[in-house]
């Protein structure tokens, strides 16, 4: 078990509004692969900011397949390809090697360039350069280690992608509800919405421009659409009783929706556009927490039709629900993976317990993948490869990640109630 | 909360009894106080008191009884559960008799749960817990106008922290007179 905490240096470097989310990773059976991240070499007069290597650095070692080398031991800080000696490289067991520059570009902008060397073969793997203005450095790191992440794992990266969650602060009497949205790697936390009443289950649209959620307005429960560039939010549904736990269709154009205005919890596709909405369920149990299929033809949901809470399936077209779970004490909240191969879901075991869990669909199989005993609102990374959900930690709900294949956990804590986590599509 | 209020009548019958039986104790002292400062203008309080007294009759007590099961404004349930447990039907009793003869009160049922669970099941939960109260009180003659039941889930804890004492303290309706 390693722990390393990685990202408090940020807050002094950039004094965002709200504090940043640390970062702790632990876990993982892989010996992370060495890489060497030249500081990239400013050809210019003034000085930069934004330190592109040690973002590059950060974000490979927060996938817990990457140990950066240490910067203070390279005996040398070449800028170009052509100025690297590979025979240092390989004594120090450095495996790839990132080098760069920045210079200016034009119309005030800047021109980032950089390459990724094979120590071993001495060969080039990647060689990009990369126009940004000043202020799109650091997107342009996170784009750097994307390139690199998707060339040594075969999966498209995550660091420019973003998170929203859910935050509570203050005593049970004044309680401040806020939903946030931070860069993956949890810098430049903005506040979209703050209340004195709870605020719910964020969901990103498909193409990452909205966000649905509940919140409470005198007490009434409503499903709200938020424009995330403009803040303008949009009250979609107030029916008496729960409004509650929105997903997006694929095609973006719908929701699915729990309401409860027939008397118990129901699942409704609500059609964004018209205001109309159509039942898909229809039993006196609770039926909530639905989901889309991937290729939008099924919705998943939590129904207590059985007696205890498990994963049912239901073509959206209609027809009967089909039941997926049986393992465990209960099994809640479950989402397809983008490749549509798992359910996220939270499992209770046996003990009480509640952790995250992946279950594969062709197989059946259950992969307990959290440590519990409070663990919920499982979220999968676009690119499939990781979960972020809520866990109960010392200083109250935080998040954290777990990758499905190597099991390697990240933490991302602050003072507060950090949760429900949603991960944003990759940007299109 | 039946019970606690059962402890209360009877520890204050003990205090009664205790005055009465041991005139001769050092507490006396306080009372010489009482007597002195009733002499200020304490003569006004005890005449009212009487004429109060004097109107006393047996259906009162069943009021006043009444009035005090309504000050408890908390049910609250099982782990998992939204069966009304026993000892809280004498206070919906009483709230529903209040309802009943008064036809213009209402009442907002608040539903809550414990932290365990997944969020938007727990709002149906908390839902489940206050349509619970909300039949026990129609079956007892409260009108349906007079009701309205709003989950908050997990989302508004009584008391913040885990474990069974702070989870038992969530697992609750809560009846807010608008």
């Amino acid at each position: 078990m390693m722990s390393r905490i990685l990202l408090p240096l940020l807050c002094l470097l950039c004094m965002p509004a709200y504090a940043n989310l640390e970062i702790t990773i632990t876990g993982g059976q892989l010996e992370p692969v060495s890489v060497g991240v030249v500081p990239f070499k400013v050809e210019a007069l003034d000085n930069l900011d934004t330190d592109v290597a040690r973002i590059v650095e950060s974000d490979l070692a927060s996938s817990g397949l990457f140990a950066p080398f240490p910067r203070e031991d390279m005996i040398a800080q070449p800028g170009r390809a052509e100025d690297v000696r590979f025979e240092n490289w390989r004594a120090l067991g450095v495996e790839h090697l990132v080098v760069g520059t920045i210079r200016r570009g034009s119309m005030g902008n800047w021109l980032v360039e950089f390459r990724m060397l094979d120590v071993f073969s001495g060969s080039e793997s990647l060689a990009y350069e990369i126009p940004v203005s000043a202020s799109g450095l650091r997107y342009a790191s996170h784009q750097i280690s994307d390139l690199i992440y998707q060339k040594l794992t075969g999966h498209r990266g995550v660091f420019n992608t973003r998170i929203a969650y859910v935050t509570a602060e203050g005593s049970v009497e004044n309680r401040t509800y806020k939903l946030m949205i931070a860069d993956a790697d949890g810098h430049d936390p903005r506040q979209l919405v703050s209340s004195g009443e709870p605020i719910m289950s964020p969901a990103w649209s498909p193409d990452g421009r909205q966000m649905a959620f509940v919140a409470f307005d005198q007490g009434q429960s409503a499903v709200y659409l938020q424009t995330v560039a403009t803040g303008v939010v949009r009250k979609l549904t107030n029916f008496r009783g729960i409004n509650g736990a929105p997903a997006f269709s694929p095609d973006g154009r719908k929701l699915v929706i729990t309401l409860s205005h027939v008397g118990n919890p129901e699942i409704y596709e609500l059609d964004i556009a018209s205001g109309n909405t159509r039942r898909l369920t229809n039993d006196p149990a609770i039926d909530t927490e639905p989901s889309y299929s991937p290729d939008g033809q099924f919705v998943v949901f939590t129904s207590d039709r059985a007696g205890r809470p498990q994963i049912y399936r239901i073509p959206v077209a209609g027809g009967e629900p089909k039941r997926l779970t049986f393992e465990g004490r209960s099994n809640a909240r479950a989402t397809y993976s983008p490749d549509g191969r798992f359910l996220s879901l939270v499992h209770q075991g046996d003990d009480g317990g509640f952790r995250v869990a992946a279950l594969e669909l062709k197989s059946n199989e259950l992969r307990v993948l959290s440590d519990g005993p409070l663990d919920e609102s499982p979220s999968f990374a676009p690119n499939g490869v990781v979960i972020i959900y809520s866990t109960k930690g010392p200083r109250g709900a935080e998040l954290a990640t777990v990758a499905i294949d190597t099991g390697i956990q990240q933490g991302l804590s602050q003072p507060g109630d950090v949760r429900e986590p949603a991960w944003s599509p990759f940007n299109k | 909360m039946k019970n606690i209020f059962g402890t209360l009548i009877l520890s204050a019958t003990l205090a009664l009894a205790a005055c009465s039986s041991t005139p001769d104790q050092p507490e006396d002292s306080e009372a010489y106080d009482q007597d002195t400062m009733g002499q200020d203008g304490g003569l006004d309080a005890q005449g009212i008191e009487d004429r109060e007294f004097g109107q006393v009759n047996p259906l009162s007590q069943a009021e006043q009884r009444d009035a005090a099961l309504r000050q408890q404004l908390t049910v609250y349930f099982d782990y998992d559960s939204s069966q009304i447990r026993a000892d809280f039907l004498p206070v919906l009793d009483a709230h529903a008799r209040y309802l009943r003869d008064n036809p213009t009160a209402r009442i907002r049922l608040e539903g809550h749960t414990d932290e365990r669970g997944t969020r938007e099941y727990n709002i149906a939960l908390g839902e489940r817990r206050g349509e619970a109260v909300r039949r026990a009180l129609l079956l007892r003659g409260a009108a349906r106008a007079q009701l309205l039941v709003v989950s908050y889930g997990e989302e508004q804890p009584a008391v913040l922290g885990a474990g069974e004492t702070a989870w038992a303290k969530n697992r609750r309706v809560v009846m807010v007179y608008q």
